[in-house]
């Protein structure tokens, strides 16, 4: 397949059309706006047969998504920042009546003060909504993932929705060589969506009723077990994508992490400045390497375990702000999992690249300094913002 | 329709995808009864059986019983006690649940 170049956010909407949605029902928001102003486009002008619902709010957008979800029909939207958090209550909705509901998020920092550059605030606030989380760090990735959202969202034993995170501008807007699919790969990699459940006249359900205190908590532990069992299709799905692209994804990247003393942790698009900044480190003589988190949720817990292997420090970069919490989100959860563990490094956490700021190659390389001054000298844990001015 | 007084006690395995009802009716299984703090007691002598009693509970559980009187099926009844307000002749006093 020959290379072309394309920005991310076309990429992510070549993927609704190659996948081809029946249902896309969006509000435009920056810095996603050129996802569904792809869309909207590829539907008026007759390359993609969906119906375009242009409704007036993302509440409206993940609303009208779960309906068209629901009887059958493929559904996509995509989002960022405000826009994810006014979907908030109805995001629940759409992982807990289980309809595989497939959004792209070009990340976004929260106001206010406004900003409508990237970081990582608007994913966490919806961390445990239960939809399936995926994060990519480049535009290939967020074409790939983005297609490969369908088939495990859909996957009969998965059904949930899921979100496909690109940092916002960085990968959203960047213009950037990328490998496409042909059509007749995509209808072979990805079956025909059918939902066991879907709304028919002739074969009734009730979707999304009252469940009081004897069966709620039923409810949700079966669908707890069935995100954490999902995972199996997810790394199914990216090994049968890998057959045919040629590009393989795992739920936890590695980058020169084998023999690795220290590790630094990074999920998104920031992953790839840091690649440059290990690779110099080692040039330097430091056994350093990197792991990436790209499976956010289920969270892989075996995965990161192994990934971590002998390091004996871990560095973990958070590009959100959890506001009088100990650590930033991933930190925090990276830490809780390897707590168990007989043998675990130092989890030492920062925060930086809020509301846009970049992280330089030198940076990443303080961090690592500053990490590993905090690990051996047992330095009392408090929330460190990498760039910040003093 | 036939009522199920028995609230069922599914396990977690035993969910439905998405949690969905798949057979209609099944609200009746829900114990309202368990909200309740009064109940109405019918005087039958007093009792006109007028039906009024039956007409207004918002619940529908007011019926004749096989001895043809007016009582509340106790298992729906939530207390409002607007059976006996209703009441013409005063027969339905509301008393405290133990």
């Amino acid at each position: 397949m020959r290379m072309i170049g394309m920005e991310g956010s076309f990429a992510v909407a070549e993927a609704a059309k190659l996948a081809d949605a029946d249902v896309i029902a969006a509000y435009p928001i920056t810095p996603q706006t050129h996802i569904v102003e792809r869309l909207a486009e590829l539907v008026a002008n007759g390359e993609l047969d969906a119906e375009y619902i242009p409704v007036e709010s993302e509440h409206s957008a993940m609303s009208a998504c779960i309906g068209a979800s629901a009887v059958g029909a493929r559904t996509f939207t995509a989002t960022a920042g405000q826009g994810l958090e006014l979907m908030h209550e109805v995001l629940y909705i759409a992982s807990s009546l289980r309809l595989p509901v497939i959004m792209a998020v070009a990340n976004r920092a929260l106001s206010a003060p406004l900003s409508v550059w990237g970081d990582h605030s608007d994913v966490m606030a919806v961390r445990d909504c239960g939809w399936v989380q995926i994060f990519a760090e480049n535009g290939q990735q967020a074409f790939d993932l983005t297609l490969c959202a369908f088939r495990i969202g859909e996957h009969p034993q998965v059904l949930f929705p899921v979100m496909v995170h690109l940092d916002g501008f960085h990968l959203s807007h960047v213009v950037e060589p990328m490998s496409l699919l042909e059509k007749s790969q995509v209808e072979k990699f990805l079956p025909p969506y059918t939902h066991p459940f879907a709304l028919d006249p002739d074969k009734p359900v009730t979707m999304g009723a009252f469940a009081g205190p004897s069966l709620y908590m039923e409810a949700k532990k079966a669908q707890d077990a069935a995100l954490r069992s999902a995972k199996e299709v997810i790394l199914q799905a990216w090994q049968e994508f890998g057959k045919i692209s040629g590009r393989y994804y795992r739920a936890v990247e590695h980058y020169r992490s084998e023999d690795a003393r220290v590790l630094l942790l990074t999920m998104g698009s920031f992953s790839e400045t840091a690649m440059v900044a290990v690779d110099e480190l080692r040039e330097q003589g430091e056994k350093i390497g990197l792991i990436r988190l790209r499976l956010w949720r289920p969270f892989p817990f075996e995965e990161i375990c192994q990934a971590v292997g002998d390091a004996e420090v871990l560095v973990v970069l958070d590009r959100c702000l959890s506001f009088g919490a100990h650590n930033g989100p991933v930190c925090s959860e990276v830490r809780a999992a390897l707590y168990p563990q007989e043998k675990k490094p130092k989890v030492v956490g920062f925060i930086g690249g809020l509301g846009g700021r970049d992280i330089s190659v030198k940076e990443f390389q303080q961090m690592v300094t500053r990490g590993l001054e905090r690990a051996e000298k047992e330095i009392k844990e408090e929330v460190e913002i990498i760039g910040v001015r003093e | 329709m036939s009522r199920k007084r028995k609230e069922t006690e599914p396990t977690w395995q035993d969910m439905e995808i998405g949690c969905v009802v798949t057979s209609p009716g099944n609200a009746t299984q829900y114990r309202t009864g368990d909200w309740r703090s009064q109940r109405p007691i019918w005087n039958y002598d007093r009792c006109i059986k007028c039906g009024i009693c039956y007409i207004f509970c918002p619940e529908g559980c007011v019926n004749l019983n096989p001895e043809g009187d007016f009582a509340a099926d106790l298992y729906y009844c939530k207390g409002c006690g607007i059976c006996a307000r209703e009441c013409w002749t005063q027969a339905i006093t509301m008393v405290e649940e133990e």
